[in-house]
């Protein structure tokens, strides 16, 4: 299996009269397909990890390297590109915008990019949506949706420039278990079905049970001891 | 478009807030334009008054700098100094004056009337009274003056059918209390006396001029005056006065007796209205600033409710410019939208404020507010509101563009 994100010796510090440790010393790396969870107290750094390997933030030190391309250096237009065309994110709070339709809402990514025409950026919003069950929705704004039905449209928006890996914060931190569920079998599938790689933080162990490998970070580093349940 | 559509609905999605950026914007245009066009047409106004009730250009018997010595135009480059010179009598008057009149009048669009200018003294039932009289002949005088447009008595042909006629001043006629018809002594500078019909009176408003100023017949006043086939000006008209400049130093060139022009003449007027201009222009914009504030304040409140859509937007691949981008969008619309609708308020209030009639204090007649229309005072408005709502819309669009999402979504969570 080819590795689509290489992590080596990452460290975050956050500058200031005392400086703070978040990650020390973490490698890791991702399989193309793979489905991995970060599991872990609060406060272990696990979202920071998380935001360090989405490019969302950068690292004091260490590199990482996406899809063969080494990060270390870029500046900030240059890693929001990379986003912008091979990851996708979703976090414990939806962050629809409220003004925009579900379908623009999904569209936005795809529009950004400009690698697809506007109608078919529509049929592709639609059929992502239709996947994750929430097409009768297209129309609606999001704040005329289920909180689970929200996570679903936002899942399709991290999915809709169809990127080599999803990164996931508390997917379903914020659902209730029946959305939980649902939320959960749907990132499940639809991803190995797609064949996206998968990081998702979680607190959930139901969550992480369907992964293919569990990473437990403690005090900003990974625990090599340490075994799921 | 995906930055002008999200710029389109943060705005309309806050409705009140924008409908009241957008109507300081508005005011802000149209106050500059109503006020820019009342000031401006004051200022045309009074140039206008300033330019038809005296002459475009005066020629006179008179040299703008001393001559120069005959050794001084030989070696010019040379030290030449003269001592305890004092330089020939000069000839009063404009000399070989037909020719010279020919001259000018060869120009194009240019009018001229000769005129013989000198003093009087006017004798009436014991009593004395200082006076300018010039000798002018009717027939030109009427396509470089608006002295016949003054006359509340009598008229130019009256003058010339009466070689013995003599037009004065209201002033001068109620001091003295005559009336057309009344003969008056005139005693002049060379002690040659005549009495003169009265075959007109002129009331300019000026009282010093309706007090002090007569006309006569070019041949009486050169009798008069003792000066036979003499003048000493040219009154000149131009079609268009704003040539009076580029003229007058042309008729100098060519006769090298002073030419002064009424822009020349009025330099200090003309100063005084652009330092009002300034004034005025500066007060305006003020305005608009104040205006601009709404907006800033606005898009800042708006960045700072949309920072998790900011945060998103950026985590999912839009860059920092665009970000910027969408904000900038906003105040342009914003400024946009509020000069279209300012300028169309403006040329309302400018519409309402040229059908306001007022009566002049002093003045007899209704006279119209002066307004004008001037395309570049619109431009000015609308070209002011949009810099300072680029301005005002730049500040918040920066600090958007600089927000990092890690920041908002460890707060979020």
């Amino acid at each position: 299996m080819s590795v689509v994100l290489r992590a080596q010796g990452l460290h975050k510090i956050l500058a200031g009269d005392v400086p703070t440790t978040l990650i020390k010393g973490v490698d890791l790396e991702i399989s193309a397909g793979e489905f991995v969870c970060i599991m872990g107290p609060s406060g272990s750094g696990k979202s920071s990890l998380l935001y360090l390997l989405g490019l969302l933030d950068v690292p004091t030190h260490g590199t990482i390297e996406l899809d063969g391309v080494n990060t270390q250096g870029f500046n900030d237009a240059q890693l929001t590109q990379l986003r912008l065309e091979k990851l996708g994110f979703v976090f414990q709070f939806h962050f629809l915008l409220s003004e925009f339709s579900v379908l623009d809402n999904v569209c936005l990514p795809m529009r950004r990019l400009g690698r697809w025409p506007e109608a078919q950026c529509r049929e592709r919003a639609m059929s992502l949506l239709t996947r994750l069950g929430v097409a009768a929705q297209a129309l609606k704004l999001p704040s005329q949706l289920s909180g689970g039905q929200r996570q679903r449209v936002a899942v399709a928006r991290a999915l809709a420039n169809d990127p080599l890996i999803l990164l996931a914060d508390e997917p379903t931190g914020n659902l209730d278990t029946v959305a939980s569920a649902n939320v959960r079998q749907i990132l499940h599938d639809l991803t190995r079905e797609l064949g996206k790689s998968v990081i998702a933080v979680t607190h959930d162990p139901k969550f992480a049970a369907g992964a293919d490998r569990r990473i437990n970070v403690v005090d900003g580093q990974i625990d090599p001891d340490w075994q799921p349940l | 478009m995906i930055a002008l559509n999200i710029a389109w609905t943060h705005l309309t999605s806050r409705k009140r807030q924008t409908a009241v950026s957008l109507v300081g914007v508005v005011l802000g245009v149209a106050f500059f334009l109503a006020v820019s066009a009342l000031m401006r047409g004051s200022e045309k106004d009074f140039i206008t008054r300033l330019i038809d009730n005296s002459p475009h250009i005066t020629v006179s018997d008179e040299f703008r700098t001393a001559r120069l010595q005959p050794a001084r135009l030989r070696w010019p480059d040379d030290l030449v100094e003269i001592v305890g010179l004092r330089p020939k009598n000069e000839t009063r008057g404009i000399r070989g004056w037909r020719y010279r009149l020919g001259q000018i009048e060869s120009l194009p669009g240019v009018r001229v009337a000769p005129v013989l200018v000198g003093s009087a003294v006017l004798l009436f039932a014991g009593q004395e009274q200082g006076i300018s009289l010039s000798g002018i002949v009717p027939a030109r005088m009427r396509g470089v003056s608006t002295i016949e447009e003054k006359l509340v008595e009598g008229s130019l042909d009256d003058l010339e059918a009466n070689a013995g006629g003599i037009i004065i001043g209201a002033g001068l006629a109620e001091k003295f209390s005559l009336r057309r018809g009344s003969t008056v002594n005139l005693v002049a500078g060379g002690g040659s006396n005549r009495s003169l019909t009265v075959v007109a009176i002129f009331r300019t408003g000026n009282a010093g001029y309706d007090e002090s100023q007569t006309y006569v017949l070019l041949k009486r006043a050169q009798l008069l005056l003792g000066r036979p086939d003499r003048v000493n000006r040219f009154i000149i008209k131009l079609a268009d006065a704003s040539q009076a400049l580029l003229v007058a130093s042309r008729i100098e060139a060519m006769g090298t007796y002073k030419a002064v022009s009424w822009a020349e003449a009025s330099e200090d007027i003309l100063n005084v209205l652009f330092v009002r201009n300034v004034i005025m222009y500066s007060v305006v914009s003020a305005i608009l600033l104040v205006a601009s504030f709404g907006i800033y304040n606005t898009l800042s409140t708006i960045v700072m409710e949309k920072t998790r859509d900011i945060a998103i937007l950026k985590s999912v691949g839009f860059q920092a410019g665009d970000i910027r981008h969408i904000f900038v969008l906003e105040g342009l619309i914003v400024g946009t939208l509020g000069s279209v609708l300012g300028l169309l308020v403006g040329a309302g209030l400018m519409q309402l404020m040229a059908s306001v009639q007022i009566r002049p204090p002093g003045g007899t007649a209704m006279v119209n507010l002066p307004v004008w229309w001037g395309g570049e005072q619109f431009l000015m408005a609308a070209g002011f509101a949009l810099f300072s709502c680029l301005l005002a819309a730049w500040l918040p669009a920066r600090k958007a563009g600089r927000l990092h999402p890690v920041d908002i979504l460890r707060g979020a969570t």
